[in-house]
């Protein structure tokens, strides 16, 4: 059974709707591709067709983009490039018959998606939430390979254009409306119909597409000097965003600025070679693998089923537990509850907030906000909590506050309420010592901002009952994360590998790094925040708390903290949030940058400073980082690789176009990474000394991912 | 109407409300809309039940927004109901909740619904204010009109005052008087001293101050986190409980400069509020093993004139209610009644005791007789904690029911006053 389905109909309108017999949503793959080529033949041909429709059967996406399994497989560049040329050559027919074509779009279109829709003559969408239109090939290493580069900024401008090329903004069918990207608005129900009227509406004159009003501004930017000025600081800005580290968004510019200089045919043909090569390289595999992964992880973990949360209480109205409560109002009511009137204030204000800028961007109407914050309920009585199917404390990381949180909270609960505990390093097991189920309780390592950080991190701890992981995960999936399961233990698997990266942050700063320097070698190879900026962002006083905890459990391997931070905390310095760190910041509230405190260097070995070598102090990190992932595969603390991988890049920042700690190695390869790491422990100490499983995989030539 | 209550019993289940605060302060920003659906969805977090088992929602309001005409809806869909509950509004002035709360119990009692929630909200920092009829006569008629001409036509006849804003009074249509200019009429007929009437509004600020510091309002006010300040409003910011006598004494009457009687402080304020009951029939509140509050046991509506008795409802339908019920006004161990005004309190309390009023203008042969005034309004009434109109109550049935509760009173009688001379009573009973 094909993909798309031909109705001819007596109007001599022909509808062509996509409906992908394999799954959910349309995804352009090389078969696909073929099936349209060989629809477009024959209505071409066929005399009884005067105009053409395109819309899908799916009830959510009109065609959601290209078949990414097939780019993973790719290793040639030329067949990358086949598959672009054979695409352009397909919607240049499209674009250019005398039968106009309507795009209906519903739902989402990303991708080649948008790209088929752009080459049609007249773009019709539902004005529904559910209508998302964008370009987000750069997120995966690509770029638009059918035309969107040309298309795109002839359609919207220039300046809407490359946005959306080069960072993946999407839009929503309103904003798309107003901006050009479609010619006109219809209710969501019953869009076919509506895109046949227009299509013979094109036909007998009746519709004609108006040509969007350009202002003036735009006008001037798309002249030849003001496209210059353009290029150039789109240029800067990305290469001061990716540091150069990232091909992808400087060839979407290439293209663009080909279709510009030499016409739509060359650019067409930059677009084809340019993504041959990304397609084949490094790092789209990369970051499609990521995105893979963060898809396979949204299907449930085994056979166990979930129980249903009617609703969820949150224990604390701080930020962690505000960003928890925002997260979850569309799957149940959550009652958050603090001692604190003021934690709660601020709690209303930063849901509220939340919810009003996606009222702005149209995810979500006035009404719904209004619905939403009523879900919310904020108290100061545990009395509140009786009726909770999930309880997530939020409150302070402190070991007996939890264990009497959990004491309050199962006096309260039914039998079948799940306990999480928000910790970042404290052992689930010795939260849960005394608990009278122990075996509900879990924990849901959120990361800060809640709304903006995609993972979570759920630990499961020896007495844990799969019930309770299974409802944990599915909330949490339902929230939007992406949830790796990982084993309970000190640091569990993030703050665990997180640890001796920072301490070695410090030992770096010890022996005479400049903290500038040292956090532009992590940025230049990849992190998106260098060490020493990340501990003034945690807070020194957590940084020190956290290796007070993690220290002495992995000292033996020489990983014992350096005491530099308790040190530093002491002598007032806390971080971002007192203002004094190893950065000073402007007062709140000011605009200002940071400037580094040299006051600190004399705690850390004196304030005369030394030229270090920049790519050996980002390996120093990264490799620790990477050895100790591998520990954490090897003790069962991870399941996979992929959930390592994924926890380093969208916890911690690894970055994404390594692939994550375990890809780094692969690519790295085991043999040259052990000889590298038994380098560093000879010049440095046994904190450097391979993981034994990274030795052993030396030994047998095998990789963390197979194929 | 006929006081009887026919058919399956009705329980109170649960009674939450919005703090209930003077207009223009801390809701100043809030719509009817936003009070009552922070209303009901405390409710909701409160009830032993889930939304999806309501079936009706019944709201009062008086000062409609016409935004949102039916405001029970659109509290109804933000609240939390699913939208498959149908809600609708009633208006009778200050007993608009009170109605609302029967008509509910109504639905239940005639098998239509087993769970229900019923209550009223109001707003008078937000009140409709209209334009003059003749501008919005032109108006209307600018919808249609064309061009520059057709506005200038427009503006022909025009009177400069036309252009002032209209600020709906609280008076009644059919007297023209205002409830403040009734009441002093009232007080003066019936010879209620000011001294009486500051008296009594003193104590009842004192009592409601007294309730609130023992935490007796714990249970049933619903604090509120509201954009676009996000301050916890979490008491009623109306009561005065530091007020004294001289204080009262001092001030200038309201509506009668010269020879009244009538002060603000001895009549209710301007005020914001929502109230939100749940009401469920008693079979299926066994069912789920829930205890209920209390049983409607009886019920009485009445009318009478809006002149001469505009503010006398209670002393017209509670001894029709308590007739109905079947018990003597002795076995009352909770009496809450709406206070309008001081003078209207006293007046009505007055004319319980008068057998000429019982037998001329009841048929009775006995009056009720004299309430004990402990039993009456102890934790405060609407003089010191407000009377936002259509919320009140909500309020009386569910702080009657506390009441109840926590006094071991068997019995306890709810009844209000509303302009139009509409007035109401229900007796409760602890089951």
């Amino acid at each position: 059974m094909g993909a798309i389905r031909v109705t001819k109909r007596p109007d001599g309108v022909a509808v062509l709707t996509f409906d992908n017999p394999k799954g959910k949503v349309n995804i352009l793959s090389p078969e696909v591709v073929e099936e349209f080529r060989a629809v477009i033949d024959d209505i071409e041909r066929d005399p009884g067709v005067k105009a053409c429709v395109l819309v899908s059967a799916k009830p959510d996406n009109f065609i959601a983009g290209a078949d990414l399994k097939f780019f993973l497989s790719i290793r040639d560049p030329v067949v990358g490039e086949r598959f672009s040329r054979e695409g352009h050559a397909l919607l240049d027919r499209v674009a250019g018959s005398s039968k106009p074509t309507v795009a209906a779009i519903a739902g989402l279109a990303l991708g080649g998606g948008l790209e088929v829709a752009l080459a049609c003559h007249y773009r019709l969408a539902a004005d529904d939430p559910k209508v998302v239109l964008g370009l987000p090939e750069v997120q995966l290493g690509l770029l638009p390979a059918g035309g969107g580069t040309v298309r795109l900024p002839r359609l919207v401008g220039l300046p809407a254009a490359l946005p959306m090329m080069l960072t993946g903004r999407r839009v929503r069918a309103r904003k798309a409306l107003k901006m050009g990207l479609v010619d006109a608005l219809t209710s969501p129900g019953g869009i076919e119909e509506t895109a046949i009227r227009a299509a013979l509406g094109l036909l007998d004159g009746s519709i004609r597409r108006s040509a969007r009003k350009r202002p003036w501004t735009e006008r001037l930017l798309e002249s030849p000097p003001g496209r210059l000025l353009l290029f150039r600081q789109a240029r800067k800005s990305v290469l001061a965003k990716t540091r150069g580290l990232y091909p992808s968004p400087l060839s979407i510019l290439d293209c663009v600025q080909t279709g510009y200089a030499k016409g739509p045919a060359a650019g067409y043909d930059r677009e084809s070679v340019l993504f041959g090569q990304l397609v084949a390289g490094p790092e789209c595999k990369a970051l499609i693998g990521l995105f893979e992964a963060t898809t396979e992880l949204k299907k449930p973990l085994d056979a166990t089923p979930p129980r249903p949360v009617e609703r969820l209480a949150v224990l604390g109205g701080g930020f962690m537990g505000s960003g928890i409560a925002a997260v979850s109002l569309e799957l149940a009511p959550v009652v958050v509850r603090d001692l604190s009137q003021k934690a709660l204030e601020g709690c209303a204000r930063s849901v509220y907030s939340g919810l009003s800028k996606r009222v702005q961007s149209g995810a979500i109407s006035r009404f719904e906000r209004d619905r939403l914050f009523s879900r919310l309920h904020l108290t100061q009585e545990a009395e509140a909590l009786r009726r909770a199917g999930l309880v997530i404390e939020a409150v302070f990381e402190d070991l007996d506050l939890k264990r009497k949180v959990l004491a309050e909270v199962e006096a309260l609960v039914p039998a079948e309420c799940v306990f999480a505990s928000n910790t970042s390093a404290l052992p689930i097991a010795s939260i849960a010592e005394k608990a009278l189920h122990p075996e509900r309780v879990l924990g849901m390592h959120y990361f800060s901002p809640v709304p903006k950080m995609p993972l979570l991190e759920l630990v499961v701890a020896e007495k844990t009952a799969p019930w309770a992981v299974a409802t944990a995960r599915a909330f949490a999936v339902k929230q939007g994360k992406t949830v790796i399961v990982v084993e309970d233990g000190p640091g569990f698997y993030t703050t665990r590998i997180l640890s001796p990266f920072l301490n070695e942050a410090v030992l770096l700063l010890e022996e005479g790094a400049r903290m500038e320097a040292l956090d532009s070698a992590l940025k230049d190879f990849g992190y998106p925040v260098g060490p020493v900026t990340l501990l003034d962002e945690v807070g020194i006083d957590v940084g020190a708390h956290v290796a007070k905890e993690l220290g002495p459990v992995y000292a033996h391997r020489g990983l014992g903290a350096s005491d530099a931070l308790p040190r530093l905390f002491e002598a007032g310095y806390q971080g971002r949030k007192n203002g004094r760190g190893f950065y000073l910041y402007p007062p709140r509230g000011k605009r200002g940058k940071k400037r580094p405190n040299a006051e600190v260097y004399g705690l850390l070995g004196g304030v005369p400073r030394r030229p270090m070598d920049r790519k050996a102090m980002a390996e120093r990190l990264a490799l620790l980082m990477a050895n100790e992932a591998v520990h954490c595969l090897q003790e069962g603390v991870l399941s996979s690789p992929r959930d390592g991988d994924v926890g380093a890049v969208f916890g911690l920042g690894f970055p994404p176009f390594r692939g994550g700690p375990f890809r780094y190695l692969d690519a790295l390869g085991a043999r040259q990474a052990v000889n590298q790491y038994e380098a560093l422990a000879k010049l440095h100490g046994q904190r450097f000394t391979p993981a034994p499983l990274l030795v052993e995989m030396a030994k047998s030539g095998k990789k963390f991912y197979e194929g | 109407m006929k006081s009887v209550m026919n058919g399956r019993r009705v329980v109170v289940v649960d009674g939450r409300r919005t703090p209930f605060v003077r207009s223009g302060t801390a809701f100043a920003d809030l719509t009817a809309y936003d009070l009552g659906r922070h209303a009901v969805a405390g409710l909701l977090h409160h009830a032993p039940v889930e939304p999806g088992e309501v079936e009706l929602l019944v709201m009062g309001t008086v000062l409609q927004d016409p935004a949102t005409s039916n405001v029970a809806r659109e509290v109804g869909l933000a609240s939390g109901l699913p939208a498959s509950v149908p809600a609708f509004t009633v208006t009778v002035a200050c007993v608009s909740s009170n109605l609302a709360i029967l008509s509910a119990a109504n639905a239940i009692a005639l098998g239509q619904a087993e769970v229900a929630i019923a209550g009223g909200t109001d707003t008078l920092s937000d009140a409709p204010i209209r334009v003059s009829r003749n501008l919005r006569k032109r108006l209307m008629a600018a919808q249609k009109g064309r061009g520059l001409k057709g506005l200038l036509g427009m503006a022909k006849g025009l009177k400069f005052r036309d252009l002032a804003p209209e600020v709906p009074a609280i008076a009644d249509f059919s007297t023209g008087l205002s409830m403040g200019q009734n009441a002093e009429r009232l007080a003066k007929r019936m010879a209620i001293s000011r001294a009486d009437q500051d008296a009594y509004a003193l104590r009842s600020h004192q009592r409601a101050a007294e309730a609130a510091r023992k935490g007796f309002f714990a249970d049933q006010i619903v604090p509120l986190y509201a954009p676009p300040a996000f301050k916890a409003v979490q008491a009623d910011n109306g009561v005065r409980g530091d007020s004294t006598y001289e204080k009262m004494a001092s001030l200038k009457p309201a509506f009668d400069r010269r020879f009244g009687t009538v002060t603000a402080a001895n009549s209710s304020y301007l005020t914001d509020g929502a109230s939100a009951v749940l009401l469920m029939s008693e079979e299926r509140a066994r069912a789920k093993g829930i205890q209920p509050l209390a049983a409607l046991r009886a019920v009485s509506t009445t009318a009478q004139d809006p002149l001469d008795e505009l503010l006398l409802g209670p002393a017209f339908a509670i001894p029709g209610a308590l007739q109905s019920a079947g018990i003597s006004p002795a076995e009352v161990g909770v009496w809450e009644i709406h206070e309008a005004f001081a003078a209207q309190m006293l007046a009505v309390l007055r004319l319980l005791e008068d057998e000429r009023f019982a037998r001329e203008r009841l048929g009775m042969e006995r009056p009720v007789g004299a309430i004990d005034p402990e039993k009456l309004n102890a934790w405060g009434g609407s003089l010191s904690i407000g009377h936002p109109f259509g919320a009140t109550g909500g309020r009386l049935v569910t702080t009657c029911c506390r009441r109840m509760e926590r006094e071991g009173a068997r019995y306890g009688v709810v009844a209000a006053c509303a302009a139009g001379a509409v007035g109401n009573a229900i007796v409760l009973e602890r089951v």
